[in-house]
């Protein structure tokens, strides 16, 4: 078994030696094409579905859906929901028009100055307000709750006005968020 | 405060933080007294070998009321802890009025017998004197009734130093609602959150504590046992639920809810019936507090356009305002005799104590911290409790009615808000 293998890796050497030479007035055969006969020469069409239509992602988790922006920013010792928000409380409220269904919660928020308990009552305010214009918009009062956080709740932990600017906000979320 | 003055305090605080960071709340005395009694405390008769020696705790005590001048009682041969053992002329040319001597010696069951003796120096006589028998766990709230001993026979009030605090700390995203002695020791934590919690107001009889629980991702007012722990849903009503405050005589809390609109103050039993509405504003009315007498409850609302003090009766009736300087007047309680409420006034920016008279309607402004918040007095009335901030973090602080003698409250980490201060016990 060894010496046929040995033998092999000679003829394989000589091999490769030989074919680097130039290999000249070797016959080359000629073939002629011809078409063998198949069953079926067709080809079945791309499938078109019977029924075919979008399945829509959830707009309340699409970035590129307004529905997915979910505060609302107040000046201080403000509750009035300023122009620029007001598309997105818009597209909300006819969110909970259209889908009679869907509940939503709007916490209120203040910014870290004054007593903790009056800011509750103020965050309540904002939250209210942001429900009020929705009402006005469609949605039904069965379908927000208005909760406050006060100023429990800081999105930024700074002690100056671009840290409570970030914090006079209502957040809106819907259940199980 | 100058700076040099403000560095001196961070500096004293800081020792104190170091000597003695076992204990969860640190003291830090800001300034005295006048007209302080001078007092010398001899160390009672056999303390040295007790793991919590009786007359540190009674001369912390006494000093930080602010009432007293502690008088050296160091350098004598012997230390009498008996009457007859007082050489008066010693602590007369020590400038002392009034001296303290006593004992302590074990008993059976690894119990100890402590008893002490308040002598005026002058009239060489006893002024009053007590005998306790006590478990070793007993002897720091054993020198706390002396010291409250002390503290009444020679200032006419009662003294609170043997009472509890509430109050809750932030760490990180962790809450805890603490109840720890009047001097912070002894820290317990009857609730740990991670959402927050605020508004802590003791029971009249001090066995529970209602509060404001955000751990269901909304304001929720609960009331919890300190004895058994266990708690009950006070008011879970749409909308939030807050700032529980209880009658005097413990039957019935005033809340805020916001179920039929703006923030309004209703009235509920304890166990969560009866519940009426008191209030009716189109605005915001809040931070009920009952006059001592339950006839009346302080609150703010700002139907006048901005926040002010108001009182309404209990049983109803037009609110009457209390409260004109400023824009911004909030977290009224009621002094424990009802001739005065503390809260919180705004002046350029800045929020700090003050106290007005019923009578002359005299405003009288206690504290300069600039963020101070949730005051609430003593239950002698003699100091005030509330919370402030030290470089951005939380702490507590108190100060006293007179805005003489103020004291610092330091934790170990994190930051400290909403106190409340606990009452008197009956048959302590």
């Amino acid at each position: 078994m060894r010496k046929v293998a040995f033998s092999l890796m000679v003829a394989v050497l000589l091999a490769g030696c030989a074919s680097d030479k130039e290999q000249k007035g070797a016959a080359v055969e000629e073939r002629k094409p011809t078409v063998e006969p198949v069953a079926k020469p067709t080809v079945e069409p791309v499938a078109k579905p019977v029924v075919e239509k979008p399945i829509v992602g959830n707009p309340l988790k699409d970035p590129g859906n307004i529905l997915s922006k979910r505060s609302i920013f107040f000046d201080y010792d403000s509750s009035i929901v300023k122009d620029e928000f007001k598309p997105l409380v818009t597209a909300h409220a006819r969110y909970l028009a259209q889908n009679a269904d869907a509940k939503m919660t709007i916490q209120g928020n203040t910014d870290e100055r004054g007593s903790r308990e009056y800011n509750i009552a103020l965050g309540q305010r904002r939250a209210d307000s942001v429900k009020q214009m929705m009402l006005l918009l469609g949605a039904r009062e069965a379908q927000i709750e208005t909760v406050s956080f006060g100023e429990e709740k800081p999105h930024a932990e700074g002690h100056d006005e671009s840290a409570w600017s970030q914090n006079r906000r209502d957040d809106i979320v819907y259940p199980g968020e | 405060m100058t700076s040099r003055y403000a560095q001196f305090l961070l500096a004293l605080a800081w020792l104190t933080f170091a000597s003695a960071a076992h204990s969860q709340l640190n003291i830090e005395i800001i300034g005295g007294g006048a007209n302080q009694v001078p007092i010398a405390i001899v160390p009672f008769k056999a303390e040295q070998s007790l793991p919590q020696k009786v007359t540190d705790v009674v001369t912390a005590d006494l000093y930080r009321s602010g009432l007293f001048k502690m008088i050296d009682s160091g350098g004598l041969a012997t230390l009498p802890s008996e009457p007859a053992d007082v050489q008066y002329q010693t602590w007369r040319a020590r400038g002392a009025d009034a001296l303290v001597i006593g004992s302590v010696s074990p008993i059976s069951n690894g119990n100890w017998d402590v008893r002490f003796r308040l002598l005026d120096v002058a009239k060489q006589a006893q002024l009053t004197g007590f005998a306790y028998q006590v478990s070793t766990q007993q002897l720091r709230n054993t020198a706390h009734r002396i010291a409250d001993a002390i503290y009444e026979k020679l200032t006419g009030d009662v003294g609170v130093f043997g009472t509890r605090i509430t109050y809750v700390v932030k760490n990180g995203t962790r809450y805890e609602l603490q109840v720890a002695d009047a001097d912070g020791y002894g820290a317990q934590t009857p609730l740990a959150s991670n959402e927050p919690i605020i508004s802590p107001a003791w029971s009249p009889d001090g066995t529970r504590i209602a509060y404001v629980s955000f751990e269901r991702k909304k304001p929720i007012v609960y009331i919890q046992s300190l004895l058994t722990g266990g708690r009950t849903v006070l008011a879970n009503f749409r909308g939030s639920n807050s700032a529980p405050a209880w009658s005097p005589d413990g039957k019935r809390l005033a809340v805020v809810l916001t179920k039929d609109g703006s923030s309004q103050i209703y009235l509920v039993n304890a166990d969560g019936s009866g519940l009426a509405r008191l209030t009716n504003s189109g605005g915001i009315d809040t931070e009920p507090n009952f006059s001592p007498d339950g006839q009346w409850i302080l609150f703010t609302s700002d139907r006048g356009g901005s926040p002010q003090i108001y009182r309404v009766p209990v049983a109803g009736g037009a609110p009457e305002r209390l409260t004109f300087d400023g824009n911004y007047n909030v977290s009224p309680r009621y002094a424990p005799d009802g001739n005065s409420f503390v809260f919180i006034q705004r002046n350029n920016g800045r929020f700090n104590v003050a106290v007005q008279d019923f009578v002359s309607k005299q405003t009288q402004v206690l504290t300069d911290g600039g963020v101070d918040e949730s005051p609430s007095f003593a239950p002698n009335g003699r100091i005030i409790l509330y919370a402030t901030e030290v470089r951005g973090r939380g702490i507590l602080a108190s100060v006293s009615s007179d805005g003489r003698a103020r004291l610092r409250f330091s934790v170990t980490a994190g930051d400290v808000r909403e106190p409340a201060w606990g009452p008197i016990l009956k048959g302590q």
